[in-house]
């Protein structure tokens, strides 16, 4: 007997659900496909042409890859950069280190568990602008609490807004402040998922609670930690909203990262071409992350369960 | 009620992993047939395809001769009762009963009667407005099987109802079910592992292994013929005795000789040819223990395990030290660890299997209906 | 470490992250002329000045009405729209959908900076800017794959054995989703819908590039452009601050767990 292929096999059936699937499917994946993909599209597109808004008589010619070549030796882009890897370095690191500490506490948490972690929600929950207020109110001169704290330790406070290298602290401190909650969560969940019984099997073995947390907590954590550490790198590369609120990328352009300075170029400077360069180069970067952080996620997230 | 049929149907899955090969089953109207076999048998994803929640690789399905291979599970009339019931635990008892009738736009008074008809048959009326919740095991299995009865289909699928239920309630159960397929003369398929549920229940078993049927038959017809050295050692419990023996022509009778044993065939030699591997399996049942140094063959008790109306003694044979020899003896007899003891086998229950293929070898006297 | 060590390592730390907060709480209530005076612990005046001067001179009510019906809008297209796409990825047989869930989960990952260009000048074409539908479409953008994603791994966690019964009653897809599958979901649901709310509430970039007037910046727009005045306004600041903070602290509160629940079940990343 020839064996019909799946296909054809109860073939309609297929069809009819199939059909069904992708009309269920398709509303949500147009508009995403509208607002995301093409725009992303048509940002690399735009970023191969010159196209300045302020000089329409230019038209928008061809131009290749003249615009990323105009951003890599571009100082204020090169720049930039650097203060975003800093940011990130100084941000993530902090983050992961605070973050496994919250959670380590969190973890044994005995009572009051719900009130401790919506307190500890809060500072994510919270408008991006709200917390880049919040601490720029903090570390106003000349008689925010930090300087006053300052002035009563004995210390002279700079002026930290209009000091290029002082007014980054405000900056990572609210950065730090507003997600470690997450990450520290995030290393909850996995902190939970550990098995009890392998801490008690190490404690009846002779190990200490240091030992217990190289050898055991660690090296399960790991997974948990690479992802928190991918996606924080993420989201920290991208940094905009703190950095607009709280110094405008300034005194000057000191405090300038990769994203203030695209949107300056495009929505101030209106040169679109070029600022679509800066956009599809960030693009690349965080692509690069979000693979990585994808895989790590597991291809469990692609597994197929079909009713 | 309908009769189903499945015509050289396979399943293979997307990860490559084989779960039914080339299944011919034909199920009468009206009879209830017992799936069984061993997890990764196949006998869940049988069922599945007859109820239409897979579809079928190659084959064909048909439901009263028509064929419904290419019919959704929603349009082919089936009921099934899941190993969890599956009760819509956001809806009332009286609700999920009527879920099936609504979708088949029976007017509401209709349903309400037949809701309430079926209720009372099983004896839930006073759930009728509970949540499955709020239900113990057991009346959960009654809602479902109230579930499948109310809407009257053309067969009922049973997937392992019985798996979830402690044992007591389980052999009850039982046998509400077996009145159940008698009172409603309904086409049932019925999915099991537990070999006791398929002798009692079955008019007639499937036994699967690894996607394949190895027999199906009537159960006494399973347990006192087995087709193979599977279904001998799968149907009953303890499990047959099985070794393998050398055949040898001796003066025209056949001998079967192991390092255990030799044992002098009487009317079945016919089958037997001279010089083959012979695999013989033989009943706890119909082993009988006798005093060390007479009987067939002796050994060393090992366990004994009294069950109160019998005992089971395992024995490790001499001369074969990786073989046990499970006999079933009276409760009272007086049998100790570590005795040394005889047995004996009865020769006319006998089982032959052929040495490499573990087929069942041509008729022995054995068996009478 | 001894035992008492880790309860004071949380109250240090839980009292380390809501300190700031509670300062500018309090800050809030301040007059003006206090603010940058010797800060103290207890203030000794409480004034509701600043929340007057927001409501009554500043219409702040305005930009609080643009976001609750951008944020209300967003996600009720969100979880409308990605439930029904998520039930289909989820649980029916089609050919890409694997594909279709690795682009979802990049999609969601867009850097917002690196699309703001075109879909500035599409709504300006489609004049849309400085409207709601302006603000609602491109906040779908991380909106809609944030949802599908959590609805996903929701709906595969629902036993399959429910949709087959249902089939098996007689229910085509359709009625068994609609009648079944999410009554059962609303747990996933208004997760992805908090989620979506908190994240729209919360957006800056897309606000601030796409209104244009005070008529329609939402609240984090409007607070942000508070400054540029002659003097920055701190009282009012931090009041509007406050009002900010309020919807999304209550919803943080009545739903921790929730938020918790999905925020670490993989699907969100940040």
């Amino acid at each position: 007997m020839t064996a019909p292929s799946p296909a054809t096999v109860g073939g309609s059936w297929r069809r009819d659900e199939a059909r069904l699937g992708w009309a269920l499917a398709l509303p949500a994946l147009g508009v995403i496909g509208l607002v995301a993909l093409f725009p992303i599209v048509w940002t690399f597109w735009e970023s191969l042409h010159l196209h300045d808004l302020r000089m329409p008589w230019r038209g928008r010619p061809f131009v290749g890859g003249a615009n990323y070549a105009e951003a890599i030796a571009d100082a204020r882009f090169l720049e930039a950069l650097a203060h975003t890897a800093g940011f990130v370095a100084a941000t993530v690191t902090l983050e992961i280190g605070a973050g496994l500490l919250l959670a380590l506490a969190l973890d044994r948490l005995a009572r009051a568990r719900g009130l401790i972690r919506t307190a500890v929600l809060l500072p994510w929950a919270i408008p991006t602008v709200v917390a880049a207020l919040v601490w720029r109110f903090i570390f106003e001169s000349p008689a925010g609490l930090a300087n006053a704290a300052l002035v009563r330790l004995g210390m002279a406070p700079p002026t930290w807004f209009a000091d290029a290298a002082a007014a980054w602290i405000p900056l990572v401190l609210a950065d730090v402040w507003k997600t470690t909650p997450f990450v520290a969560l995030l290393l909850l969940a996995g902190l939970q998922n550990i098995d009890r019984s392998l801490h008690d099997a190490a404690a009846i073995d002779g190990a200490g609670p240091y030992q217990q947390f190289r050898q055991i907590t660690l090296p399960l954590l790991t997974p948990a930690l690479l992802v928190a550490f991918l996606f924080r790198t993420l989201d920290a590369f991208r940094v905009f909203d703190i950095v607009y609120v709280m110094t405008g990328g300034g005194p000057g352009t000191a405090t300038e990262s990769i994203a203030m300075y695209t949107f300056t170029v495009i929505m101030q400077n209106l040169r679109f071409g070029f600022g679509s360069a800066l956009s599809m180069i960030i693009f690349a970067v965080s692509f690069v992350f979000a693979l990585a952080g994808i895989r790590l996620l597991g291809g469990h997230a692609f597994e197929d369960r079909p009713a | 009620m309908a009769s189903i049929a499945l015509q050289g149907v396979s399943k293979t899955f997307h990860n490559g992993q084989v779960a039914v090969r080339d299944v011919t089953l034909d199920i009468a109207d009206g009879e209830l047939l017992v799936l069984l076999g061993p997890s990764g048998s196949g006998k869940s994803t049988v069922l599945r395809l007859i109820a239409g929640l897979e579809i079928p690789t190659s084959g064909r399905i048909t439901i009263d001769g028509g064929d419904v291979t290419r019919v959704p599970p929603q349009h082919r009339d089936l009921a099934m009762v899941f190993q969890s019931y599956a009760l819509y635990p956001h809806k009332s008892v009286r609700e999920n009963l009527a879920f099936g009738l609504r979708m088949r736009h029976l007017d509401p008074a209709g349903v309400a009667a037949r809701v309430h008809e079926t209720a009372a048959a099983l004896g839930i009326e006073a759930l009728l407005d509970r949540r499955p919740a709020q239900l113990s095991g057991g009346q959960r299995q009654r809602v479902a099987l109230g579930r499948a009865i109310v809407r009257e289909p053309r067969a009922f699928l049973f997937d392992e109802p019985l798996s979830n239920l402690d044992p007591i309630r389980r052999v009850g159960t039982r046998a509400e079910l077996a009145l159940l397929h008698r009172r409603l003369r309904a086409t049932m398929v019925y999915v099991t592992h537990d070999q006791e549920e398929a002798m009692t229940l079955g008019t007639r078993i499937a036994v699967m292994r690894d996607g394949a049927i190895e027999q199906v038959a009537p159960a006494l017809e399973v347990y006192h013929r087995p087709a193979n050295t599977f279904v001998a050692r799968f149907v009953g419990s303890p499990a047959m005795n099985v070794w393998t023996c050398a055949s040898r022509r001796v003066e025209g009778r056949v001998r079967l000789v192991s390092p255990a044993l030799s044992i002098d065939l009487e009317e079945s030699g016919a089958a037997v040819a001279d010089g083959v591997d012979v695999r013989v399996g033989v009943r706890p049942h119909d082993v009988d223990l006798v005093p060390h140094g007479q009987g067939d063959g002796t050994g060393r008790v090992e366990v004994v395990e009294p069950l109160g109306s019998t005992t089971v003694v395992h024995l490790r044979v001499d001369g074969s030290p990786d073989e046990l020899m499970r006999m079933i003896v009276p409760a009272d007899t007086p049998i100790a660890a570590d005795q040394e003891a005889g047995f004996r086998l009865r020769r006319d229950r006998l089982h032959l299997f052929d040495g490499r293929s573990g087929r069942r070898l041509a008729e022995d006297s054995a068996w009478r209906p | 470490m001894k035992v008492p060590a880790w309860p004071l390592v949380t109250v240090i730390l839980v009292g380390a992250i809501l300190f700031p907060l509670c300062w500018v709480a309090i800050a809030s209530f301040t007059p003006e002329s206090r603010l940058f005076a010797e800060p103290a612990l207890v203030p000794d005046a409480l004034v509701l000045d600043h929340y007057r001067a927001l409501f009554g001179g500043r219409d702040f009510w305005t930009p609080v009405r643009n976001s609750l019906v951008v944020a209300g809008a967003t996600t009720a297209f969100c979880v409308a729209l990605g439930a029904t796409c998520a039930y289909a990825l989820a649980r029916l047989r089609f050919p890409g959908k694997v594909p279709i869930l690795a682009l979802v989960l990049a999609v969601s990952m867009f850097p917002q900076i690196s699309i703001v260009s075109p879909l500035y000048l599409v709504l300006r074409e489609l004049r849309l800017l400085n409207t709601y539908p302006g603000l609602v479409l491109p906040y779908l953008t991380f909106a809609m794959p944030l949802t599908i994603w959590l609805l996903v791994g929701f709906f595969r966690q629902l036993p399959p054995e429910l949709e087959e019964a249902g089939l098996m009653d007689g229910a085509g897809r359709l009625r068994t989703l609609w009648e079944i599958i999410l009554p059962l979901s609303w747990p996933g649901l208004a997760t992805a819908a908090i989620l979506t709310f908190l994240y729209s509430w919360n957006e800056f970039l897309f606000a601030l590039s796409f209104t244009l007037g005070p008529e329609r910046h939402t609240v984090p727009v409007a607070i942000t452009l508070f400054r540029g005045q002659y003097q920055v306004p701190w009282g009012q600041i931090l009041a509007a601050a406050m009002v900010a903070t309020v919807p999304v602290a209550a919803l943080a509160f009545a739903a921790q767990r929730r938020i918790i629940a999905g925020l670490t079940s993989g699907a969100v990343k940040g």
